[in-house]
């Protein structure tokens, strides 16, 4: 532990952060500590992943450290006062503490940070700080004792490490037929297009410990005898993008990187940033190539692999963010202490971004086999106003839906794949009763469907069929074979699209399918939506004992439907409603009833 | 959304008094180098806002790259547009966590308010609505974003109160 002089205190300025406010606390403190009455250190960290208790303040004293939540700029001064003067420790607002009473926020127990290791606990743009926390030992490491890549690969694998970015490919397999390819020219991509609506573990581990990532791809290209890295990071995050680059100067400036790394070793290695223009098929490790080469985005048929011939024809490693970083850590700790976390075939730790109708919305990082219940139950503190869950989404638009009666199931490749869903980036979309799942299959229709790169007939036609059928059932539009031609065209899109979007398109469908038919079949026979969302399926009245009369929503209603006189019971004319809802949102006598 | 960005109302502009001299830096720092189509394009956009026009024909000028490949490229990435934008671009995001919490209801308030549809520009060119998929900040949705700044947790409401905050700066600005 190193010696305290005086208070530190310690600001989250992740985009998360940020959007939440804490730029403007941590103005806040800098003013305080420019007026000089309360003596502290400022500094400034990443996302710890404790995103629902944003802004996140933590304050090291000779007592130990305690994290504030919800540190707005309104309250960080009184905050100040009382946990550096007058010592008191505001349990009202702390979210988890060490050493003072010993007691962790229960989001933190049950975590295992490997890839996340230093998100939140360092700052990112120091690379004093990071180095201080293992940075660079792997690749200094090896080249110093001259580990050969055949070992380095060997350790990889022994680990059981598989890719994190959706396939989960063992990463070990992948470098060894890179390194088999023969040419004097390789690449190292890192896959920073983190494309799954719902998913930002990426993001977050560029924001918070970008050496990590840099060192990650280091240490493949020395096993694959690569020089030249390349990080295509989608434009949607300035402050990765800002912050890779900033991390890849100061390796430069220190001979990290560059000619000869670490002045006297004959491996050289670059690294650059690529910024994506928006598009979701890039993704796909062949299109995210096209791209790289300033072509369009579009997938094409493997073999060759990118092991083979991948940009610029050049034999190619292509690896997630999230498998990079986990990569230093295993040369430093050894493979047998990854593999020791997890199950047989899915070894170690896995990140995943809690979101949707959960309580503690944020990243938290499991080992591999903990159960889909352990993990929104326990860390991610259950569901939102007290409510039900009802199914989670796994695996953003290629996955699908496991509902609440499998939530025992464990978190691992084969196990998830047994559902219909797929692990994919680990997004974890939580939803709970107030969610339809035709307009969530709907919704990641549309998705998949705009994003299609247009190339294959089916993914193209075939996923706009689908929509439209979906689109005619949430209007009250559904006829009875609706489900077996979803089916069908659901196949036929599978068995004959090149890549994987337009093979993992019809998932969402298929699993909502499988778990929850009954609610196709309340929208198609019923004309009902049991989740109160397909608007043209409700039917909005007025319950006579409860209406005072007052005309809100007489006067609210865009398309004049409702009459009645003041004090009066009023009454929807069925016939010009147009369902939109605003009477049910105004009155606040909760007389308006839907169903 | 991509379909409405090609699908452009107007002509594009082949405005001839733009000031392109600007661009020659960039286009000296890619000039020769492979597969500097998107960074070229991408630093057009940051400098005009847009794509006009005489982009396309400055960039086949310069790398050879026939016109039509160039369009193919620039329409097939959602990032890049064919017609000016506002000042200020409102990115709702409608990525599946802000879906199920309802990011619906932040589009509609922005269309109610500046009386707009997604990809349209208000007439003083102040806003440009926008509907994106994720920016990243899930576990704060609904979210949306207008120019570098972020916005988590938004309902319809508090949406509609930061807008009329940048509107008033603007019109203060002004005087
Ligand atoms: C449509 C589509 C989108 C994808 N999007 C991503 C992505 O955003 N990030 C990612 O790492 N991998 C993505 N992948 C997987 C990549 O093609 C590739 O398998 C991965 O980057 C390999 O890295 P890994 O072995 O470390 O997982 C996508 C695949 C498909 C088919
Ligand atoms: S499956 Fe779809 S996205 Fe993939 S190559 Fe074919 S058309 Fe393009
Ligand atoms: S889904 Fe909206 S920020 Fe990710």
């Amino acid at each position: 532990m190193e010696i305290l002089t005086k208070p530190r205190v310690v600001v989250g300025l992740g985009s998360c952060g940020i959007a939440a406010g804490a730029a403007k606390t941590y103005d806040r403190l800098s003013a305080i500590k420019a007026a000089g009455i309360i003596d502290f250190e400022l500094s400034k960290t990443s996302c710890v992943g404790m995103c629902y208790k944003e802004p996140l303040v933590e304050i090291h004293d000779e007592r130990g450290w305690v994290m504030y939540g919800d540190m707005t700029e309104d309250r960080i001064q009184e905050i100040l006062n009382r946990h550096i003067v007058q010592k008191e420790t505001i349990e009202e607002f702390a979210v988890s503490t060490k050493s003072l009473n010993g007691s962790e926020d229960a989001f933190f127990e049950g975590q295992v940070r490997i890839a996340l290791r230093n998100c939140g606990h360092i700052d990112p743009e120091s690379l004093e700080q990071a180095e201080k926390h293992e940075a660079y030992q792997a690749i200094r490491s090896i080249l110093t004792t001259k580990k050969s890549s055949a070992d380095v690969i060997q350790t990889v694998l022994d680990s059981g490490l598989r890719g994190r970015g959706g396939g989960g490919f063992p990463t070990g397999l992948k470098w060894r037929f890179a390194a088999q390819s023969e040419g004097d020219e390789k690449y190292i991509i890192c896959n920073a297009d983190e494309g799954d609506p719902g998913a930002f573990m990426d993001r977050s581990l560029l924001e918070g410990d970008p050496h990590a990532v840099l060192e990650g791809m280091m240490i493949g290209g020395y096993s694959i005898g690569a020089s030249t890295g390349v990080i295509y990071c989608r434009a949607e995050y300035p402050l990765a993008i800002k912050r890779l680059n900033i991390a890849i100067a100061q390796a430069k400036a220190k001979g990290y990187l560059g000619e000869n790394v670490f002045g006297q070793s004959d491996f050289s290695f670059d690294i650059y940033v690529k910024e994506g223009a928006g598009a979701f098929v890039c993704g796909e490790e062949t299109a995210l190539i096209a791209s790289i080469e300033g072509q369009r985005g579009m997938p094409r048929k493997r073999p060759p692999f990118p092991a083979l011939s991948g940009l610029w024809q050049k034999p190619t490693n292509i690896n997630n963010v999230e498998t990079w970083a986990n990569i230093p850590w295993i040369i430093n700790h050894g493979a047998a202490a990854y593999a020791a976390y997890g199950t047989e075939k899915s070894k170690g730790t896995k990140v995943f971004a809690l979101t949707g109708k959960i309580l503690h919305g944020g990243l938290v990082e499991v080992p591999m086999g903990i159960t889909i219940n352990e993990i929104i139950f326990k860390l991610g503190g259950g569901i939102q106003n007290g409510k039900k869950f009802k199914a989670v989404q796994l695996g953003g638009p290629s996955g699908g839906c496991i509902p609440a009666e499998l939530g025992n199931t464990p978190v691992d490749y084969d196990s998830v794949n047994a559902t219909g869903a797929i692990m994919g980036s680990g997004g974890m979309v939580v939803m709970d009763e107030s969610t339809c799942m035709i307009d969530l299959a709907k919704f990641f229709l549309h998705f998949t469907q705009d994003e299609s790169c247009g190339k294959c007939t089916f993914c193209r036609i075939g996923t706009k069929r689908m929509l439209e059928i979906l689109e005619r059932i949430t209007e009250g539009k559904g006829e009875p074979d609706d489900i077996q031609k979803l089916e069908t065209l659901a196949y036929q899109i599978k068995n004959n699209s090149l890549c994987g979007l337009g093979q993992t398109a019809p998932n969402p469908v298929l699993t909502t399918l499988k778990y929850f038919r009954h609610e196709y079949e309340a929208h198609i026979f019923d004309k009902k939506c049991p989740a109160k969302v397909c608007k043209p399926l409700l039917h909005y009245s007025i319950d006579a004992e409860k209406c005072t009369g007052c005309t809100v929503c007489a006067k609210k209603c865009p398309v004049d439907a409702i009459n009645g006189d003041r004090k009066q019971t009023h009454i929807i004319n069925q016939a010009i409603c147009i369902q939109c809802g605003e009477c049910y949102t105004v009155c606040k006598f909760e007389a308006v009833m839907v169903d | 959304m991509r379909i409405n960005r090609i699908a452009v109302g107007e002509n594009i502009s082949l405005d001839q008094s733009l000031d392109m001299l600007p661009l020659e830096p960039v286009f000296k720092k890619y000039k020769n180098k492979h597969g500097s189509l998107i960074p070229l394009l991408q630093a057009a956009q940051t400098h005009f806002g847009y794509l006009p026009g005489q982009v396309f024909q400055m960039i086949a000028d310069e790398t050879g790259i026939p016109v039509a490949d160039i369009y193919g490229v620039a329409t097939f990435y959602a990032q890049f547009r064919l017609k000016p934008v506002g000042k200020n671009i409102i990115k709702v995001c409608h990525g599946t966590a802000c879906h199920v919490q309802n990011a619906n209801s932040i589009t509609e308030a922005m269309r109610n308010e500046l009386h707009l549809k997604d990809g349209e520009t208000t007439p003083d060119g102040l806003f440009t609505l926008e509907s994106v998929a994720c920016l990243g900040c899930c576990s704060l949705a609904p979210v949306m974003m207008i120019g570098d700044n972020t916005y988590g947790k938004l309902n319809g409401k508090s949406a509609v109160k930061i807008v009329r905050e940048i509107k008033m700066n603007a019109s203060v600005g002004k005087q």
